[in-house]
């Protein structure tokens, strides 16, 4: 029978199936942060359990981590204690960390693939939403809770029901100025924030093959905004280019036997998914949202809807909250929206690329004099690459923040956080009330328009820029 | 785990879509290394910023059962989502929709997620808010909710219900398996990728 990339992956994992349970899943890479582990290691100590494979299990310091004077102890004693408790249970069960300060920190999902231990048709889970990110190589990989955590860290396995089977097929050529992060919020816009339930989606078609793979991340990182279990690609040369020379990537024999493999990891002609959507690339243009969950966005040409035109009563009255708590009248054209404040960051756009999309517009410009502007680089590696670019320099020139590597103001955790009220364009995946910080507004946006927005201080699509000759 | 049999109490109407998982617990309230505790962070913004909501309203003081609308629990994969719900008094949420990862996870605590046809969920809330004193039951055994003289059916898979009626935690049950896993283990390739040694320059 023909069969999807996600079932081939998920197949050559499976450990056990047996009529009326669930299956048995062999986890190939397990990531590990500081924020969802603590009472998964508790747990085995507690039952007298060890990490049976550390081999495979990797740790880093992310979300509570200070972006200033990263090598000053944390100020905030329970974040400072959330982050020894890690280094205490990584030492203590054998576990390879990437603390604070080492060459190889940053967000978790930005340090897996650069150091090649992100590879197609491995099966990755993290306790951590956005483990999506990793489907970009063709690989299946999900976030998990706590006690899967634990699990995970005690049998290298989990057990799982196989999931339903999703394409999103995009095809046509992107419009200048258009990125990844304008088609993964197009797609969410049109499918909701629970139209992925369920499912893993596959994201295929001749502009999704056009992407980088650092674009891929972008739209596989938030397939969980869309509710879905997990997002993936089928590996290519792009993927294989990519992992070619990495740490912890194959090399010689081993390579030639890998890429052997990875080559067959695609969807068979003739493979039946339970849903299908399709996207003209050619029609999209840049998206930011206007409400409180990242299904509510819309092109930045729009204008904030109005609530009432809305035939579902449920998103009537979603619309309604959200408009309140971000302090939007119906109608304002979304490009007169003021920010506060412009995050480039985070596990969905705080890598290389975007930083490098982001100084081409800021260079020879100025932020905003009532915009403050915050470059989070998602990790020491990239932060290292863009200063050896001179990309630091022009973010500096321009009159933005330059940082040190971590979450930062992509969640409410560490000292980068919006003040009540404030609003800010944000390159992260979640609107959510009060995740920038308590009371903060948030519109996601791509790294192109959060570089525009800077300078205006409005919302502004790229293009418009150059129109205004600013 | 506690087992999750049956379970009787008053009930609280959440009419809101989209309840993600910063709004039951906010961030910095994850940063506790506990696994108990969690109840102040339960819907605190909400409870903090808007008087009216449900949760300050004195009539529904005490109830176990959360009556949620579409898309319950969307967004992070916190499992502190699931314990602080507990903390919170609450045994059971019913909604037509939940997000994956916050379903899964409540079965791992013994909090029981029921899902009911968007009418129903309706029904049950115009019932609850007509008499907040309303006893609303929550049987696994039968796999039914019932209310007043209303029974409602709901489905669950026998593998999941028998875990919750039992109690037991999955890596217990896992350990039965570990010849699988070892035989496994010992036919994956050997350029697959590990953390360990470190192959990074220093
Ligand atoms: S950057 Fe944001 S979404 Fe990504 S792992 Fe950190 S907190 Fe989560």
């Amino acid at each position: 029978m023909p069969k999807t990339l996600a079932e081939k992956v998920y197949e050559a994992h499976l450990v056990r199936s047996t009529a009326g349970e669930p299956d048995l899943l062999y986890i190939d890479l397990h990531l590990v942060h500081e924020v969802t582990s603590p009472q998964a290691f508790d747990g085995l100590r507690a039952a007298g359990r060890t990490v049976r494979r550390p081999d495979l299990t990797m740790a880093t310091e992310d979300h509570n981590v200070p972006t200033l004077d990263i090598l000053a102890p944390i100020a905030d004693p329970i974040s400072r204690a959330q982050v020894e408790a890690l280094r205490r249970n990584a030492a203590e069960f054998g576990v390879r960390l990437a603390p604070m300060g080492d060459r190889d920190q940053g967000i978790v999902h930005v340090i897996g693939p650069q150091l090649g231990l992100t590879q197609p048709g491995m099966t990755i889970v993290c306790g951590d939403s956005h483990t999506s990110t990793h489907g970009a190589f063709g690989a299946l990989a999900f976030g998990i809770g706590t006690s899967e955590v634990e699990h995970v860290l005690a049998t290298q396995t989990l057990p799982q029901y196989a999931p339903k089977q999703m394409a999103v097929t995009v095809d046509g050529e992107l419009p200048p100025g258009v990125s990844a992060k304008d088609i993964i919020l197009a797609v969410i816009a049109e499918i909701g924030t629970g139209g992925g339930q369920g499912h893993v989606i596959e994201y295929r078609g001749s502009a999704i093959e056009a992407l980088s793979m650092e674009a891929r991340m972008t739209i596989c990182n938030m397939s969980i905004e869309a509710g879905a279990k997990a997002g993936l690609i089928a590996p290519d040369a792009t993927t294989f280019a990519y992992l070619e020379g990495r740490p912890h990537a194959p090399h010689g024999a081993d390579w030639d036997a890998a890429v052997e493999y990875w080559s067959t990891l695609r969807t068979d002609e003739g493979a039946v998914f339970d849903r299908e959507v399709h996207l003209d690339a050619a029609t999209l243009t840049p998206y930011v949202t206007w409400g409180t969950n990242p299904g509510q966005g819309l092109p930045i040409s729009a204008s904030v809807p109005d609530p009432a035109e809305f035939a579902d009563e449920g998103d009537r009255v979603a619309a309604e909250q959200a408009l309140a708590y971000m302090g939007l009248t119906a109608g304002t054209p979304l490009s007169e929206i003021k920010v506060d404040t412009v995050f480039l960051g985070s596990c969905t756009n705080g890598r290389i690329e975007d930083l490098r999309v982001a100084a081409e517009l800021l260079r020879g410009r100025h932020v905003d004099p009532d915009t403050r502007m915050l470059v989070v680089p998602g990790s020491v590696q990239v932060k290292a690459q863009a200063e050896a670019e001179g990309l630091d320099r022009v973010f500096l020139d321009a009159g933005a923040e330059w940082r040190g590597a971590g979450c930062s103001m992509c969640l409410g955790m560490n000292p980068d956080q919006l003040k009540p009220g404030e609003r800010s364009a944000s390159t992260s995946n979640r609107n959510f009330q009060g995740r920038q910080g308590k009371g903060g507004r948030t519109h996601l946006v791509s790294p192109a328009v959060a570089a525009a927005t800077a300078v205006t201080g409005h919302l502004t699509a790229p293009a418009a820029l150059e129109t205004a000759g600013v | 785990m506690d087992a999750f049999i049956t379970h009787t109490g008053t009930a609280v109407p959440l009419k809101r879509t989209n309840v993600d998982t910063d709004q039951i617990i906010p961030a910095e309230y994850l940063k506790r290394i506990t696994r108990t505790g969690f109840e102040d962070g339960l819907f605190v913004a909400w409870r903090t910023n808007e008087p009216d909501f449900v949760l300050n309203q004195p009539q529904y003081a005490g109830a176990s059962v959360l009556v949620a609308g579409p898309d319950f629990g969307t967004g992070s994969s916190r499992e502190h989502a699931v314990w602080a719900l507990l903390d919170g008094g609450f045994r059971a949420v019913i909604s037509s929709r939940f997000a994956d990862i916050f379903r899964n996870n409540s079965t791992k605590s013994g909090l029981l997620t029921v899902l009911l046809p968007q009418a129903d969920v309706e029904a049950l809330w115009a019932a609850v808010e007509a008499d907040p004193t309303t006893q609303v039951t929550v049987d696994l055994q039968a796999k039914q909710v019932t209310y007043r003289d209303v029974t409602v059916p709901f489905e669950i898979d026998d593998y999941t219900r028998w875990r919750l009626l039992e109690g037991l935690d999955d890596v217990g049950l896992t350990e039965r398996h570990l010849d699988d896993i070892s035989r496994y283990e010992s036919a994956r390739p050997a350029w697959l990728p590990a953390a360990l040694p470190s192959r990074s320059p220093a």
